[in-house]
């Protein structure tokens, strides 16, 4: 990794000699140009639907804890204000799944990896003033927030049988066009079409600010990971969200305008909207967990006091996990009647993932090979992701083999999969950054006891929630269902036990930032010591509103 | 914007109570999940094997030919079905299932156990040995290129190892079935199964799920208990071909590790062989709406003479009989549009042999 030549104390003099007047609250919060304040709003957005989603997830577990369905028709009722039908409660049950979906994908993990740190950190670990863009950034922060009251707006109007678009959140059609009649689709396809618009501007902003506005010295070979996986995620941004923008347009036109894209009784294919959808969608998972890789390699080599082992191979596996990402969609399509061809090709390319996977897994630990290891919240975070972000990889290698799939394919078993590699990967990443930039980033320190706590009460809850999902994906249990046979009963109420203990998880997290705020300790510039030897340790915390009037000089 | 959808909520409240049920009306009609089914098509079925038993002393050839008996079999518990606190997969009961459960317990669970287990222990291991009171001078050692080597080949070595049973798997897997394989058309509506025979005279079984009682009275399983099952001959290929006439569903039946999509406008074609007579229940696994997870799958595989008569007592004909069995499957299939009404024929149709 890079070795910044920098002077600090020279940065230090230049930024505080000019007037670090901030604008007026309204002006500073609602018209920001300004990468930090936009990254800080990206943030507080992210956890607000964070909470959001994962209270929808709270509402899933507790229907799914015993056998029968005790609560959705009581929600359903309350929702719609009339008494609801046994169809209306089941109907819930698909908004619900397909509300956690989207917002965590589009609400919560995208917008505090991409907008939050992604702001934060890009422009200043180049050493740039801001972002190249810093109107369109703000624009990309603003369409997220129509895009979110679309969505939960969408609950609240007919979607079919029901209140609400309960089409899961891959949209599938015709389940989508003709399946879902009532507004509640066309609302959550337009909330769609703005949070890509969001990502897309977001990303152009990126790949021209990674580009163009490096300080002098700091080649690509020299940029900090955390700004190689952002340029990764970028391009994944730019080249599918306008194919996800395509088909979603495809399903308004089918639903309101009588085309027929996906419906074979006016010649279209219902399949082609999986193709299409997949296309995106699987740059997506990657698009969720880049960033976590460049945030990992921060804080292991932080907290190793080392630089990272193998920093080109570590670049060049990213852009490799970006570019194979884009071949292999159809290994979310097994069992929709690929030809033996195509299922075989995508087979052999899903497992060729796991090479570059396990390429970054070994160099984590090589980095710690030999070095002097601290155990700070972030550092715990980052060793849990490791491990666990291992355990949902291995899953996705069984996955990939189309044959074993079929058994497997939409069972919880890819629940558990997907959960491992998401919440307990993308998500302990996100963790793991917000207690590594905390102080940076509010000035304020955090309690290292609550930290840890915070880690130990998620670690253990977040396994007992998804860990016996493998067990019942293996049994054969569907996903997507509100109620389920007598004989899945065990390990679906141990999993609902650990929804519990992770939700006691995020109460301390939430406490341990209010103490910060209220009472914590000031953080100086470089909190971390030694170990941390990117750009944004030469800055005070929090940095001043602009840094780096003069540029820095990378050797 | 929050406070416009509440109250636009109140006004489309109204409207959701008119679509909603007009919804309901476009799908083929199917009971409510909670509606008992009807009686009828119990007692018939039990009035079966009395039925059976008077033919008995009939013409043996007479009765091989023409006997059309069919009560539904008792499922074995723990067979086709899952079993409580269960970790593994369902006991496999089809060749190809049971290659793809080896393929996934001797070969991808062992390697991917270890993959962790190797994980987990290099890091307790750098956590000891590196921690910082154990070693307080970090080195500066950033690459070593036979290591990353390693790491980049041993991996991909493991993955051709693995890509070599897999694609073979998947080989096998798309076989077709022969020409003279029994063919069921299995169709996914809005919310429940239709099984239709087009080689054997191309009579529909439609298939929606028992409510808790009726499930309960039968000695099966709530959820995966239908009404009429999909029967399929034993221990010979069978010819699945699956479509949808409304949204994408999923025909599934983990046991036999079978599990192929119906898509409306495409037809999914599929060989799957039962080793052996049982019940094999599965539950659709796409997507499908409302009802979902209610629309669950039976499936019944018998010896082929009862298979046979089975399909008789559907109304339906079995190659190499239609002359024989003409005057009385003739009148039986003019007659049987449903099951239930199927049931009675096959109650009726051995008395007509007498």
């Amino acid at each position: 990794m890079t070795t910044i030549a920098a002077n600090p104390a020279d940065l230090h003099d230049h930024d505080h000699a000019h007037d670090d007047h901030k604008p007026a609250f309204f002006q500073r919060w609602f018209m920001s140009t300004n990468h930090k304040d936009i990254g800080t709003l990206y943030l507080i957005f992210a956890i607000v639907a964070g909470i959001i989603g994962g209270a929808i997830s709270g509402l899933m577990r507790m229907e799914l804890a015993e056998p029968g369905v005790q609560y959705l028709q009581g929600w359903a009722t309350m929702m719609q204000g009339s008494e609801a039908t046994l169809d209306q409660a089941y109907h819930m049950w698909n908004v619900l799944i397909t509300a956690h979906g989207l917002i965590m994908v589009f609400f919560m993990v995208m917008p505090a990896m991409v907008g939050g740190f992604g702001n934060w950190f890009v422009p200043i670990m180049i050493g740039a003033p801001d972002m190249a863009f810093p109107r369109m950034n703000n624009i990309s922060f603003w369409l997220l927030i129509p895009a979110f009251l679309l969505l939960l707006g969408s609950t609240f109007v007919p979607g079919g049988s029901g209140l609400g678009a309960g089409t899961g959140w891959t949209v599938y059609a015709p389940l989508s066009t003709s399946g879902s009649v009532g507004p509640a689709v066309d609302l959550a396809i337009l909330s769609l079409h703005l949070a890509g618009a969001s990502s897309i501007l977001g990303a152009i902003n990126f790949i021209t600010t990674i580009f163009n506005m490096r300080a002098p010295g700091m080649t690509l070979n020299k940029m900090p990971l955390f700004v190689w996986s952002m340029l990764v995620t970028a391009f994944l941004l730019l080249l599918s969200l306008p194919v996800l923008a395509a088909a979603i347009t495809m399903l308004l036109t089918d639903r309101n305008f009588g085309s027929a894209f996906f419906n074979a009784a006016g010649g279209g294919d219902p399949v082609l909207y999986q193709h299409l959808f997949w296309f995106f969608g699987h740059p997506e998972v990657y698009i969720m967990i880049l960033p976590g890789f460049g945030i990992i390699s921060h804080i292991i080599a932080t907290f190793s006091k080392k630089p990272v082992f193998g920093y080109l191979g570590m670049a060049y596996a990213m852009v490799a996990i970006g570019v194979v990402g884009f071949v292999v969609w159809a290994h979310h399509m097994f069992t929709v009647g690929l030809s033996v061809n195509m299922k075989m090709y995508f087979t052999a390319a899903t497992m060729v993932i796991a090479v570059p996977t396990g390429i970054k897994i070994f160099s984590w630990i090589a980095t710690m090979w030999g070095g002097s290891l601290s155990f700070k919240t972030p550092m715990v975070w980052a060793l849990g992701f490791i491990f666990m972000f291992t355990v949902g990889g291995v899953t996705g290698v069984v996955l990939a083999n189309g044959g074993v799939d079929d058994n497997l394919h939409d069972t919880y078993y890819v629940v558990a999969h997907f959960h491992y590699v998401l919440s307990l990967g993308a998500v302990f990443s996100i963790f793991a950054g917000f207690y590594y930039w905390f102080p940076k980033m509010s000035g304020r320190h955090y309690s290292e006891a609550l930290g840890h706590l915070h880690f130990w009460v998620f670690f253990v809850g977040v396994n007992v929630l998804f860990f016996p999902m493998h067990f019942l994906g293996r049994q054969g249990m569907p996903r997507r269902y509100p109620d389920y046979p007598e004989a899945y009963a065990y390990w679906n109420e141990i999993a609902s036990l650990g929804y519990a203990i992770m939700a006691a998880g995020m109460l301390i997290f939430f406490i341990n930032i209010a103490y910060a705020l209220v009472a914590g300790r000031r953080a100086e510039g470089n909190y971390w010591g030694e170990g941390a030897t990117t750009l944004e340790w030469t800055l005070s915390s929090p940095p001043p509103f602009h840094q780096f009037e003069t540029l820095p000089v990378i050797k | 914007m929050a406070f416009a959808s509440w109250t636009k909520s109140i006004g489309f409240a109204a409207l959701a109570l008119v679509t909603a049920p007009m919804a309901l009306a476009q799908t083929p009609p199917a009971p409510p999940v909670a509606a008992p089914t009807p009686s009828a098509q119990v007692a018939p079925a039990a009035a079966a094997p009395a039925a059976a038993a008077e033919a008995a002393p009939a013409d043996a050839a007479a009765a091989t030919a023409l006997d059309s008996s069919y009560t539904p079999m008792a499922p074995t518990a723990g067979k086709g079905m899952p079993i409580e606190k269960g970790l593994d997969f369902q006991q496999q009961y089809s060749e190809l299932g049971e290659y793809a459960h080896w393929l996934d317990t001797s070969v991808l669970l062992p390697i991917i156990v270890a993959i962790s287990l190797l994980v987990l222990g290099l890091l307790i291991w750098v956590m000891i040995r590196y921690r910082a009171a154990a070693n307080p001078n970090p080195s500066r050692v950033t690459h070593n290129t036979a290591i990353e080597i390693i790491w980049t080949l041993v991996p991909v070595l493991i993955l051709v190892g693995v890509a070599v049973p897999s694609i073979d798997l998947l080989a096998k897997q798309y076989k077709p079935a022969p020409a003279d394989a029994v063919t069921v058309k299995v169709t996914g509506y809005q919310w429940y199964w239709g099984y239709s025979y087009p080689d054997n005279g191309d009579f529909e079984v439609v298939s929606n799920m028992l409510s808790k009682e009726d499930a309960e009275k039968r000695g099966e399983p709530f959820q995966l208990a239908v009404d009429n099952r999909m029967v399929v001959p034993a221990g010979e290929p069978i010819r699945i071909i699956t479509t949808a006439s409304d949204v994408i569903h999923s025909f599934a039946v983990p046991s036999l590790w079978f599990k192929m999509d119906a898509v409306p406008g495409r037809s999914n074609e599929k060989m799957l062989t039962i080793k052996e007579p049982g019940v094999y229940y599965g539950q659709c696994s796409e997507l499908c709406g409302a009802r979902h997870g209610f629309m669950p799958i039976a499936v019944e595989a018998l010896p082929r003479d009862k298979f046979d008569a089975w399909v008789r007592s559907q109304g339906g004909t079995v190659k190499g009989d239609q002359v024989a069995a003409a005057p009385a499957a003739a009148p039986a299939a003019a007659t049987t549009t449903s099951a239930a009404q199927g049931a009675a024929a096959a109650a009726a149709a051995p008395a007509a042999a007498q």
